[in-house]
C-alpha cells in the first residue's frame, strides 16, 4: 500500500503540474483547467500548474472583498471554500498524505539518510495561526486606502510558492532577477529551513506551517473517510506511535487532526487488526497482520 | 451474530453544507474570477518586485 500511495502522490503531482510547454512559452498555463482546485498545496503561479491553489485563491478573494462589494461583485470565497470543504468533508487530511505535491516532496527529503528528530507537538498550533491570521484576517482587514489587502501567507511565508513558482520564474524570465529583494530572500530562507528540516524530521511544514493542512484538520471528527480504532482489539502496545509520519499516537487519539491517513499504522504496525479504514463509520477492510519496524526518532 | 455498524450521518451533513456553498459560489460567478486570478502571474505573491 505504501508503494501505491507513492504512485498516487506522483500521479497527482504530475496532474496538478501537467503543463510542460512552459520552457517554450516561458510563462504559466492559462487554460480552462485552472478553474479546478488543486487538492494539495500547489502554487498556481508555478509555470507547470494546471489547477488553482485554494490558499492563494482564498487570499486573493479576501484581500479584494471590500473592493468587489463596493463594485457590486459578490465574490465571498464560497466557490473556493466549497471546493476545499467538499474535499475536507470527504477526505480530511488524507489529501495531505495522498495528494499534496509539497507533502510528497518533504517525504522524499526525509528518505535522505541522517539522524531523525521529532517535531515538538505544540508547534502544530502555528498552522492554525497561519490559516486564521495570514490567509483570512490580515488579507481581509489590513487594507490600503483603496480597500485592497495583500496575500500575507503567499507573500511572506509560502515555501511551496518559492519552490514551484518563484525560482522557476526567475529561471524562465531573467529580467525578473533585477527586481528580487529582501522579501524574496526572506522567503528563500524559509524554504531552505523547511527543506533542511524535512531531511531530519518527517513532514515539518505539514505539521507546523501549512494553512491548508490546518483547514483539512478541522474535519478530523466529521470526515467521511478515516481510520477507526477498535478499542476492544487494541492492546496499547504503542507500535502505531513509531510508524506515524505525523507523530500521532493513534491508540490515544484516533481522531487526531494531524492524521493524514497514510495507513502506516494499519499496515505496518498493528498486528491485532485494531485499526481499520472506514467510510461514514463503516469499515472497508481490516488491517494487515504484517508487522514492520521503522527506526525510532531521537 | 456480528452487529452491523451504523452509518454516521454528520459527515454527510457537512458534505452537503459545503456542496451548497460550492454551488452558491458557482451561481455567483466566482469561478470566472478565480480563473482570471489564476491566469495572472502574481509576482508580489511570490515576494518578487
Amino acid at each position: 500500500m505504501e508503494l501505491g500511495r507513492k504512485w498516487v502522490q506522483l500521479v497527482i503531482a504530475f496532474l496538478t503540474n501537467g503543463y510542460w510547454g512552459f520552457p517554450v512559452t516561458r510563462t504559466i498555463y492559462q487554460g480552462p483547467l485552472k478553474v479546478v482546485c488543486a487538492p494539495g498545496l500547489n502554487c498556481y503561479s508555478c509555470p507547470a500548474a494546471t489547477s488553482y491553489c485554494a490558499i492563494g485563491a482564498l487570499q486573493q478573494l479576501m484581500l479584494s472583498l471590500r473592493f468587489n462589494l463596493e463594485n457590486g461583485q459578490y465574490y465571498l470565497g464560497w466557490y473556493v471554500l466549497g471546493c476545499i470543504g467538499v474535499l475536507g468533508a470527504f477526505f480530511g487530511r488524507l489529501v495531505c498524505g495522498w495528494a499534496c505535491p509539497f507533502g510528497f516532496f518533504q517525504e522524499l527529503l526525509y528518505k535522505i539518510p541522517s539522524r531523525k528528530f521529532f517535531v515538538p507537538r505544540p508547534l502544530r498550533f502555528v498552522k492554525y495561526g497561519m490559516l486564521f491570521f495570514l490567509v483570512i484576517l490580515l488579507p481581509l482587514f489590513a487594507v490600503n486606502d483603496f480597500g485592497m489587502g495583500i496575500p500575507w501567507f503567499c507573500e511572506y511565508v509560502c515555501p511551496a510558492g518559492t519552490l514551484e513558482a518563484g525560482l522557476p520564474l526567475l529561471w524562465l524570465q531573467p529580467d525578473l532577477r533585477k527586481t528580487v529583494g529582501f522579501l524574496f530572500y526572506n522567503k528563500l530562507a524559509i524554504l531552505v529551513v523547511f527543506v533542511g528540516w524535512s531531511v531530519v524530521a518527517s513532514r515539518p511544514f505539514c505539521r507546523v506551517g501549512c494553512p491548508l493542512g490546518a483547514f483539512y484538520g478541522l474535519f478530523s471528527r466529521v470526515r467521511l473517510v478515516k481510520l477507526q480504532l477498535d478499542t476492544a482489539k487494541c492492546t496499547n502496545c504503542e507500535a502505531c506511535h513509531y510508524v506515524c509520519p505525523m507523530g500521532v499516537k493513534f491508540n490515544e487519539s484516533p481522531e487526531d487532526a494531524e492524521c493524514i491517513t497514510c495507513l502506516a499504522c494499519m499496515e505496518k504496525a498493528c498486528k491485532f487488526d485494531a485499526i481499520s479504514l472506514t467510510v461514514g463509520g463503516v469499515p472497508l477492510r481490516a488491517g494487515d497482520v504484517r508487522k514492520t519496524t521503522l527506526p525510532k526518532a531521537e | 451474530m456480528k452487529k452491523k455498524k451504523p452509518i454516521q450521518k454528520l459527515p454527510f451533513i457537512v458534505l452537503g453544507f459545503f456542496l451548497i456553498l460550492f454551488l452558491a459560489g458557482v451561481m455567483s460567478g466566482e469561478p470566472s474570477r478565480v480563473l482570471e486570478q489564476s491566469w495572472q502571474i502574481c509576482l508580489s505573491c511570490m515576494g518578487i518586485g
